[in-house]
């Protein structure tokens, strides 16, 4: 049987707002258990909930983003349950009408097309704290900091078929996101999690039954738990077994899914509008003033990198990932004047040693300008592409611009004509045998043979030769 | 000296008839003598209170004393105090101080008001006798066999025994205006949204309003004046302008129109109570005013309504209380749920798991749009009443509650006609409109209560209308033998 994957996903951003959802305690990730928890966010009797404007901006600004339609009246709801770490015995979310409704989001397939994502809704709701089960001796150890920061929900439709559909899906979202400055996007500090919904099924059939992915905070493992999870549901389903509707723990050390709850032991959350909250209602001047700085999205940009640098579609995707990295690619670019070679260098030298380094590119110690003027030089002819991998480790290793690197290691590209011919000469002189094979050999040979006194050439130069000159005057001589 | 008004302590404390310390040690007596017999307070205050005097003492000699400096008053136990425990008349709470003052409580203390304690109260507000309280009952100065009414009984007993100048209450559904009636003094519930419900433990949410508990009119103008106001930590709280409610105290009342609605005055009601309310509507058409008999067609609906949209209410906010931060924790839990159901079970009383079941059922998962939603649609109903009677009347007046106090242990083992002496207030609160309970003459030796209604944010009339009649009559001086 052929079996169709078919995944939703539940992505919880958090909203980068100076203050809590719905108190002025601090948001800022980090500080010592229970110092960043104010009365309203420990729950004290008698306290009551403020809204934070500055959420309900940034989650109109995502909506704008996704082409959604906004909720003009959006009503906070109580989702009850008990949970040590949830103070009031209640999460204030938004259940029927959220503030963000059907938008949709646009990712590129493996094989270049572009697939639409739809985005059911997005809703804002507050954090719940931290539970901590080791280093209390069998007890359970409760830090409220995090508790009432804000979240965005952001809701798909099941609309991918794929666990690489998902991640482009998540990654897409990280990225716009990101880009409007609403969300830090990190992982590991949980800014940004993720939920997926699976299920599989005959092809063009009716949905089967899904299970809920939980605990993927990374795109790697993302991408994990829903290939082990389709499989497994696979083998069920041909082995005559049932898929049970459930939620999943996924174990990255394991790479496997576990059952966390079923949902016969399933809560009723019980929710209705929240009594201490006026539903919130955005008009237009509101919805205008949110959107007044919005930046170039990721899509947009994309295209015009296209179009207007002449990028493939492929290096044009790699560099808008992040508005960080386009601004170094832009702005590299038009330091060297050729906007495909800081294309290529960004995406290739740059991102290789940001990787190993495991840096982010803001905080590269080769900056935009300084690999903009090291590009400038290859384009010059100062030095040549092969030698601005040495200038570039340079750079990287502190040891200053690309001119002082230049300088200091002696790198200028020798375009003397006087001086290659020295050295063409001197290899031609020490090669007799190679000289004698390259001539008895066919035109098409020759070509293939001239590598090797190419290659001595630039040997003798340290590198430095002009590989333009060297072929012209290596072919002219030979033939001499 | 208590049995001044508050307007008259302000005026003896102005002109150095006696300190605000001289004035507190006199309460503090009171309550120390009198109190055993009554149960009002849950938590007497004493240093405090003396601290707080003598600074007011100090204010006065410096002549920069507030509207309310020195004067001596008592909050409900449901209020948040810093330094003073907050025990909302349940065991949960009986451990609880809050680090931070409710906003009624820090306005009252601008004012210059002395804190003499906290008077006891229906556990979490629900009820209408005080008979819930973890601190046991309250018993009415006018007959101490019988209830003060609730949930702010300690409230209205202490101000009607005079062991305080005035206190503050908080009515989800009639909890203020009820236990007024059945003591024999004044008390206001004002529009939804008037006073901030900041530090307000809430029971119901969208009905709870904390209000003045007094012994008239003027002194109920004087505390709400300083209770009142937008409160930027309340949502809900009303951004309207403030008026002088002493300034309007003595218009004219010639012209109003009273709206009798037939259904406040239907077989329920106790013949003796409904005569006492028939006289004071006659002094009022004496004074000029217009009786126009008017419908609230929806009142029958809004007992069941009320029992919907207050317990589904109260069953989320008091999830809260699982003894995981504060309040009462069992001895000894085995585990988590261990923890909650047995701190739960011993730390609430029988009416308030009532309630917590009764509206955790109405919102489950099946059971919500048939309860819940359908008690909304009828809450629409019943604010639709009360908005088309205000367009042919000024006031709405009727008994504020059925009977007089009934006995102690009378109905608490019957909470529907429990649930039922409440039948003339909670529509007030379900629309969110403002109503005062004055006394009215005594009937058969026990106070009874007028309720008067009025439009939002009409509070200034209500008082007006209510002074008015207590500037003719002599009912709301009346007092408790033996105290």
């Amino acid at each position: 049987m052929q079996w169709e994957t078919v995944i939703g996903l539940e992505i919880h951003a958090q909203l980068a707002t100076r203050s809590k959802i719905f108190s002025g305690a601090s948001t800022a990730f980090g500080a010592e258990p229970n110092t960043q928890a104010c009365n309203v966010d420990l729950g004290l009797p008698g306290v009551l909930p403020v809204l934070n404007r500055e959420a309900v901006r940034m989650a109109v600004r995502f909506g704008v983003a996704i082409e959604a339609e906004l909720g003009r009246r959006s009503v906070f709801a109580r989702k009850n349950y008990f949970y040590p770490d949830l103070p009031k015995g209640y999460q204030i979310s938004q259940f029927e009408l959220p503030v963000v409704g059907r938008g949709q989001v646009e990712i590129l397939q493996d094989d270049g097309t572009a697939k639409t994502i739809g985005v059911t809704r997005a809703h804002l709701e507050e954090d719940a704290g931290k539970s901590l089960h080791e280093d209390f001796h069998g007890l359970t150890g409760i830090d409220l900091n995090r508790a009432g920061t804000p979240l965005l929900e952001i809701v798909s439709e099941p609309d991918m078929r794929s666990a690489r559909e998902a991640v482009a899906y998540a990654r897409k979202i990280h990225q716009v996101v990101r880009y409007l400055g609403i969300c830090d996007g990190n992982m590991q500090e949980g800014s940004f999690r993720m939920d997926a919904n699976v299920s599989v099924r005959p092809y063009g059939d009716e949905l089967g039954t899904r299970a809920e992915l939980k605990n993927l905070n990374s795109f790697r493992f993302l991408e994990k738990a829903i290939n082990f999870e389709v499989e497994r549901q696979i083998d069920r389903l041909e082995s005559g077994a049932e898929v049970v509707q459930e939620t999943r723990l996924y174990d990255a050390d394991k790479d496997e899914t576990r059952s966390m709850r079923s949902k016969e032991e399933a809560n009723d959350y019980r929710y209705f509008p929240d009594p201490d909250l006026l539903p919130v209602e955005l008009d237009d001047s509101f919805i205008a003033s949110a959107v007044k700085d919005m930046p170039e999205l990721p899509d947009a940009k994309r295209q015009r990198f296209g179009q207007e640098y002449g990028l493939t579609a492929y290096d044009a995707q790699l560099l808008t990932g992040s508005e960080a990295l386009a601004d170094y690619f832009e702005s590299a670019a038009r330091e060297a004047g050729d906007p495909k070679l800081a294309a290529n260098w960004t995406n290739g030298a740059v991102s290789a040693a940001l990787n190993k380094g495991g840096l982010d590119i803001t905080s590269s110690p080769v900056t935009a300008s300084m690999l903009g003027v090291m590009l400038k030089r290859i384009v010059d002819g100062t030095i040549s592409g092969k030698i601005a991998k040495q200038v570039f480790e340079g750079m990287w290793s502190g040891d200053g611009t690309a001119d002082e690197v230049i300088e200091a290691k002696g790198l200028k590209q020798i375009t003397d004509g006087g001086a290659i011919e020295k050295i063409v000469a001197d290899v031609i002189a020490a090669n007799p045998r190679q000289v004698e094979n390259y001539l008895a050999a066919e035109a098409a040979k020759q070509q293939k043979m001239l590598g090797f006194f190419v290659g001595q050439v630039m040997k003798q130069s340290r590198g430095k030769a002009n590989p333009r000159q060297v072929n012209e005057l290596l072919t002219k001589k030979l033939r001499g | 000296m208590h049995n001044k008004s508050i307007a008259q302590l302000s005026a003896s404390l102005r002109g150095g008839e006696f300190s605000s310390t001289e004035l507190v040690r006199h309460y503090l007596e009171r309550i120390k003598n009198l109190d055993e017999r009554l149960n009002c307070f849950v938590t007497v205050a004493g240093d405090q209170a003396l601290q707080a005097a003598e600074m007011a003492d100090q204010r006065l000699r410096e002549g920069n004393a507030g509207p309310l400096t020195g004067i001596p008053i008592a909050h409900k136990d449901i209020f948040c105090t810093s330094g003073v425990k907050t025990s909302c008349g349940s065991r949960m709470l009986d451990n609880f101080v809050s680090p931070y003052d409710a906003t009624v409580v820090e306005r009252l203390q601008n004012a210059g008001a002395v804190m003499l304690g906290k008077t006891n109260m229906d556990e979490f507000a629900m009820g209408s006798s005080n008979e819930t309280s973890y601190y046991g009952p309250v018993h009415n100065p006018w007959d101490t066999d019988r209830v003060p009414g609730g949930s702010s009984g300690g409230s209205a007993a202490a101000v009607a025994s005079r062991l305080c100048s005035g206190a503050t209450g908080t009515d989800t559904g009639g909890s203020i205006r009820q236990p007024a009636a059945l003591c024999g003094i004044t008390g206001m519930k004002p529009t939804y949204g008037r006073v901030s419900r900041y530090g307000m433990i809430a029971f119901a949410s969208s009905l709870d309003q904390g209000g003045p508990l007094t012994r008239s009119a003027e002194d109920a103008a004087h505390l709400l004046q300083a209770m009142v106001g937008f409160d930027h930590r309340d949502s809900t709280s009303a951004d309207e302008p403030v008026p002088d409610y002493s300034a309007t105290l003595d218009e004219d009342l010639r012209g109003l129109r009273i709206g009798l609605p037939k259904e406040y005055f239907d077989e329920g009601l106790d013949s003796g109570v409904g005569d006492a309310v028939m006289a004071a509507v006659d002094e009022y058409r004496k004074m000029g005013a217009e009786v126009v008999d008017t419908t609230l067609p929806n009142t029958g609906l809004a007992v069941p309504t009320y029992y919907v949209v207050a317990p589904a209410e109260c069953s989320s906010n008091l999830s809260r209380f699982d003894g995981a931060r504060f309040g009462y924790r069992c001895d000894d839990p085995d585990s988590l749920e261990d923890m909650y159901v047995r701190s739960r079970g011993e730390g609430f009383g029988p009416e308030v798991k009532r309630r917590i079941l009764i509206g955790t059922y109405a919102l489950s998962a099946g059971y919500y749009d048939a309860y819940y939603l359908k008690a909304q649609q009828t809450r629409h109903l019943i604010s639709d009443d009360f908005k088309q009677a205000f367009d042919k009347v000024d006031v709405i007046m009727g008994p504020t509650s059925p009977t007089t106090a009934f006995a102690i242990g009378e109905r608490s083992n019957d909470p529907v006609t429990m649930y039922l002496s409440d039948i003339y207030t909670i529509a007030v609160n379900l629309a969110g409109l403002p109503g005062i309970s004055v006394p009215t003459d005594l009937v058969g030796g026990k106070p009874a209560g007028l309720q008067i209604i009025g439009n939002y944010f009409q509070e200034a009339k209500l008082l007006n209308v209510a002074h008015r009649l207590q500037q003719v009559t002599d009912w709301h001086l009346a007092v408790p033998e033996g105290f």
